[in-house]
């Protein structure tokens, strides 16, 4: 069933400019510069229950005013957008109380307290049953591993554990949707792993429905069976990640490494890159069986080993936001208006 | 309602805690608020060891104004806190988290802070006040002390109106409007003298616009037996329910501001 339903959303910001310098500062006063940002031009997409969706772009995309929208933060200009049957603007606080939501910059917990203390408001905050809580909160301490900081003030917390906690603060409602704004940034390797491994359980074991919005497509990788891309306020890619990695064209890769330095170009495959005896590899799989282009360069060449691999993430998201830059360079930008206020 | 006082208890519990965590400060905060008006306070009585009298107004008669003035102001200092320093929440975005949370935004601002460092003002009113209610004979149970202490609440509704339209301004700009100090402070320092000896415009100002009249000055003349009435005495009984409406049209006015902040996401 669809949880999210979002068609032809637009949204525009009128921003004033400021200008230069102290005679600008001061025309400022007088006469303001505006400028129109269209954040979203017609976005678009449908996420069934369930889905674990990662939702990347540049910045300044649109991304997080696409999540302001549909969190019911934000009021749009048109288009439609139901959340759960509710249109989340018009039900701010009916729809809050069944949405989750985490941003990775900035914590929701009182600086001062211990973390159990902010727990415990929340529960106030979001009506919990104190028996629902207390399960809840056992279960989600243990999976996240913060029993031993519930006591601590959370400014002394790590990032990772406050982090952590902040997931649980998220969760202590038992949304069934929840949004994650760059959950990882900031952590070091293990308490990144610990929060995918978390946020793949929720989704996998309790069905919570996930949309992640991240710069960091190790998260992706590890976690997002969709990608939704979004670049100038347009949905650019909607797709699995193979999909995705079809659409940006940059197919597979062989790395070889040469016994001797030597010229290697096979007629079916791109160099990529070289570095003395390591040649980088790209192939189409579907016109070049990998097998066939494997066999050939070992008859042909000493080799001392050789993988097959799928280009790294960044790759083909930077080869689609680039796609998508050259076309907004096409299109004609909107006019900076001037007016007086 | 109920439920709603009760997890306000809960957030004013959170906040008392963290503040506590910096006792020092919260002792000094309150102190030197105690000093500030009690500075005025000194000004106040040295006015009326000099002169005797205002316009025919004894200092007893002018404390029960004083008093009822600043608590007022302190009660609405304590709890409206939050609407004053509302923003920097919007400044640094915080404010979409409140958002974000099933409960109404004022209320959540509102919880938010609770500023212990203001007893210093609610003490020293609460003693001029006592002091007063002790000479005029009224410190007894009665019809009269209900309305002054329900006009004391409807003056600190009043004031708190002031504190939201003032936060409601950071909704349309960034810009810090220091109008509303005026408002706050110089209407408190004008409530300390009878409404009466002031101009017209000041009088219709805090009267119509502002009812700050309604908290002290309207129902103390009823009170305290004095000529100078505003209007009908029905009007003075229902002095506590003016401060409740202006702040009520106050909160209708913040939706507003939301409204737009959300629809401009600034």
């Amino acid at each position: 069933m669809a949880q999210i339903v979002v068609e032809d959303l637009r949204k525009r910001f009128v921003v004033a400019e400021r200008r230069a310098g102290m005679l600008g500062a001061l025309a400022g006063v007088v006469r303001r510069r505006h400028r129109v940002v269209e954040a979203l031009a017609g976005v678009g997409f449908r996420v069934d229950e369930g889905e674990l969706v990662g939702y990347i772009g540049p910045n300044g995309a649109g991304k997080s005013t696409t999540v302001k929208v549909l969190a019911g933060i934000l009021v749009p200009d048109g288009g439609r957008c139901e959340v759960q049957g509710r249109v989340p603007w018009l039900e701010r606080v009916e729809h809050v109380a069944r949405i989750g939501v985490v941003f990775g910059q900035r914590t929701q917990l009182w600086w001062d307290l211990p973390v159990v203390e902010s727990f415990e408001l929340l529960r106030e905050i979001y009506r919990v049953d104190r028996q629902q809580y207390r399960v809840r909160l056992d279960a989600l301490v243990n999976a996240l591993d913060v029993g031993a900081v519930l006591d601590v003030p959370v400014r002394q917390l790590s990032l990772g554990q406050r982090m952590r906690c902040d997931v649980v603060a998220a969760l202590l409602h038992a949304p069934q949707l929840l949004f994650l704004d760059e959950p990882t940034i900031g952590l070091d390797a293990p308490a990144k792993l610990a929060v995918r491994e978390f946020v793949r359980r929720l989704n996998r074991e309790r069905g919570t429905t996930v949309i992640l919005t991240t710069h960091d497509m190790d998260d992706i990788e590890a976690l997002c069976s969709r990608v939704v891309v979004i670049d100038h306020g347009r949905i650019s890619c909607d797709g699995s990640l193979d999909h995705l990695r079809e659409r940006a064209g940059v197919g597979r890769r062989i790395i070889v490494d040469l016994e001797r330095d030597e010229p290697l170009a096979p007629t079916d495959a791109r160099v990529v890159s070289r570095e003395g005896t390591r040649v980088v590899l790209a192939f189409d799989p579907v016109r070049t069986p990998a097998a066939a282009l494997v066999a050939r360069i070992t008859r042909e060449h000493a080799v001392r080993d050789l993988f097959v691999e799928n280009p790294p993430i960044e790759e083909i998201v930077a080869r689609l936001y680039g796609e998508a830059d050259a076309r907004g360079e096409a299109e004609p930008r909107p006019e900076p208006r001037e007016d007086p206020s | 309602m109920l439920e709603s006082l009760r997890v306000y208890g809960c957030y004013v519990a959170v906040a008392l805690r963290g503040q506590l965590q910096y006792r020092g400060s919260v002792v000094m905060g309150a102190l030197g608020n105690l000093m500030v008006t009690g500075v005025e306070l000194f000004g106040l009585w040295a006015l009326f060891d000099r002169f005797g009298q205002i316009q025919g107004w004894t200092l007893a008669e002018v404390a029960l104004l004083y008093g009822m003035a600043n608590v007022s102001l302190a009660l609405a200092e304590i709890v409206g806190r939050g609407f004053r320093v509302f923003d920097q929440l919007v400044k640094s975005g915080d404010f979409d988290r409140l958002l974000l949370r099933p409960r109404g935004t004022a209320f959540q601002v509102a919880a938010q802070h609770f500023e212990l460092a203001r007893v210093g003002r609610l003490i020293q009113g609460l003693a001029v006040l006592v002091y007063a209610l002790v000479a005029q004979g009224l410190l007894r149970p009665g019809a009269e002390l209900v309305l002054v202490v329900g006009s004391i609440v409807g003056g600190a509704c009043t004031f708190m109106g002031v504190f939201v339209l003032q936060a409601t301004v950071a909704f349309f700009t960034i810009e810090s409007l220091e109008l509303f100090a005026i408002i706050t402070y110089g209407g408190v320092e004008t409530a300390q003298y009878p409404l009466s000896i002031y101009g017209d415009g000041l009088r219709r100002f805090f009267t119509w616009v502002v009812p700050l009249a309604f908290a002290n000055f309207v129902p103390g003349v009823v009170v305290l037996g004095r000529p100078e009435r505003f209007g009908p005495e029905w009007l003075a009984w229902a002095s506590p329910l003016v401060g409740v409406g202006f702040f009520w049209v106050c909160l209708r006015v913040w939706r507003v501001g939301e409204r737009y902040y959300r629809s401009t996401g600034s």
